[in-house]
């Protein structure tokens, strides 16, 4: 199927744009976000045989897999592949129908209490209540997860974000770019040593996406396990070290450790654009 | 992990909040029971000795139905931003999601039956003010009851699809227990002479109990998808 004009072009520039970036990014420090451990302590995860099966329906179907700790990787794949269910199931808000799990930090194996205050999570939704405020949000999850100056935390959390001088103002007043990023600040607000995104980039605008783009390699560079979930290249994705295919539940391609992640990225763009096609014509 | 208490603590807090600044569940609720108590006052003649025998009924009746009205929202507003989720990501029991609804459930409720008393006891031409003590107490431990089981359901009845109709469906029956046992508790006391029936009161602690003790052994497994 041949592409459209329009989509062909904004397809390399998108590309160019984060080749650029990958060679070029500049690492800010900041505290917020910074896995607590230091560097080298992002969580080492092994999916050993992963089933979820939803009524009749298989989401995953034996997925074994080895995520190194600091490594970022993204979960490419159609609507329906099963990225979310295996983020999910990383996040503990699902169970495997069988299989296991296992978390390791520097060489220990984690209980499931202790991998819970290391994990950060960026959903489809934002995890944010529009009837608090920016800052009354994040004092609220800094308090679960017992940070200590869980005010002085939200109002640092607020500032890397570009909500600072949004803090006291109610979240359905907020863009869904906005909300987007509120909800990416409480994911960081405990310096997870594990950041699981599930499309990350829906919502942002270009601006946004480089933003976010660059945190997340600052995040890479101090350490941080990184999984995100994606339907083909952008701005996000400049510091991912490997790509994972999902098809059906399983596994097609994975770039695997020291591989080039571009290959499996754009070929998952380049079926993402033509399915675009086909769904428009 | 965060301590069940604190995160408890910490869930209410945000409950209580969300409700006082917007208060539309409490003034609703309170319009809706006194809609009942004065509809009902209009089906029979309500001298002394009929109020004291129907009365006690009717109220529980109207806290019910005020309660399933009121428990709906509970965790049907977690599902709008999936903020469900955030509370499962955190370091936190997961009783403690349970048990913060609970006690802001518990709050509410007990506060729009506080504030309905007296317009029952005016309206019924009902003497309260010697057995009040013992009146909020039955009241404490009859709402404890609907609101354990209440915010229970509330979360199964949150990820059906027929959510609206299935809470009351799965309460209003569970109910009959708590509603027997408050109405005698109360009935016992407005009679001349009053007096607080133990075996009532008994009835209402085993009840409470047994409902927290399964919410607390099983409410990781109701949170889940």
């Amino acid at each position: 199927m041949r592409w459209s004009g329009v989509a062909r072009n904004n397809f390399f520039a998108i590309w160019s744009r984060a080749e650029r970036s990958r060679v070029s990014t500049a690492h800010a420090s900041s505290s917020i976000g910074v896995p607590s451990g230091g560097p080298g302590s992002g969580l080492r995860i092994q999916f050993t045989g992963i089933e979820k099966r939803y009524g009749m329906r298989m989401a995953l179907r034996g997925v074994s897999l080895e995520i190194s700790a600091g490594e970022c990787v993204a979960l490419v794949g159609h609507n329906g592949s099963g990225k979310t269910t295996l983020l999910k199931i990383a996040a503990q808000l699902s169970r495997p129908s069988r299989g296991k799990i296992v978390f390791n930090e520097r060489g220990i194996e984690l209980s499931p209490e202790e991998v819970k205050s290391r994990i950060g999570m960026v959903g489809h939704h934002t995890l944010v209540y529009d009837e608090l405020t920016a800052e009354e949000n994040l004092i609220f999850f800094a308090k679960l997860f017992s940070l200590p100056d869980p005010e002085g935390r939200a109002r640092q959390a607020l500032e890397p974000v570009g909500l600072a001088r949004r803090a006291g103002d109610m979240v359905r007043t907020f863009s869904r770019g906005m909300r987007q990023r509120l909800g990416i600040a409480r994911a960081l607000l405990a310096s997870p040593g594990l950041l699981l995104l599930d499309e990350p980039a829906a919502g942002l605008d270009p601006e946004g996406q480089q933003w976010l783009g660059d945190t997340l390699g600052n995040l890479h560079a101090a350490g941080c396990t990184i999984v995100m979930s994606t339907h083909g290249r952008n701005e996000t994705q400049a510091s991912v070290t490997r790509a994972i295919r999902l098809e059906g539940g399983k596994i097609t391609h994975d770039s695997g450790l020291g591989g080039d992640p571009n290959d499996v990225l754009v070929m998952a763009a380049v079926r993402g654009m033509q399915e675009e096609d086909e769904t428009s014509s | 992990m965060t301590g069940l208490g604190h995160a408890t603590g910490v869930i209410l807090a945000k409950e209580l909040r969300t409700e006082f600044r917007s208060r539309e569940l409490l003034g609703t609720t309170i319009v809706f029971v006194l809609i009942v108590i004065v509809l009902f006052s209009f089906t029979f003649d309500p001298t002394s000795s009929e109020s004291r025998r129907f009365g006690p009924g009717l109220l529980w009746l109207a806290f019910l139905f005020a309660g399933s009205l009121m428990l709906q929202p509970s965790f049907l507003r977690e599902h709008t931003n999936d903020t469900l989720s955030a509370l499962r990501l955190a370091p936190i029991d997961p009783f403690s999601i349970l048990a913060g609804k609970m006690a802001a459930n518990f709050l509410f409720l007990l506060l729009v039956e506080l504030i309905l008393l007296p317009v029952f006891a005016v309206m019924y031409n009902t003497a309260i003010l010697p057995v009040i003590g013992p009146l909020v107490l039955v009241f404490a431990l009859g709402t404890l009851g609907i609101t354990t089981a209440g915010t229970v359901f509330s979360a199964v009845a949150a990820q059906a699809r027929l959510r609206e109709l299935l809470l009351p469906l799965l309460l209003l029956p569970l109910m009959a227990p708590v509603l027997i046992a408050s109405t005698e508790a109360t009935a016992g006391l407005l009679r001349d002479p009053s007096e607080l029936s133990l075996v009532w009161m008994t009835f209402l602690v085993t009840f409470d109990v047994v409902f927290l003790t399964a919410a607390w052994l099983f409410g990781e497994y109701l949170l889940e998808e």
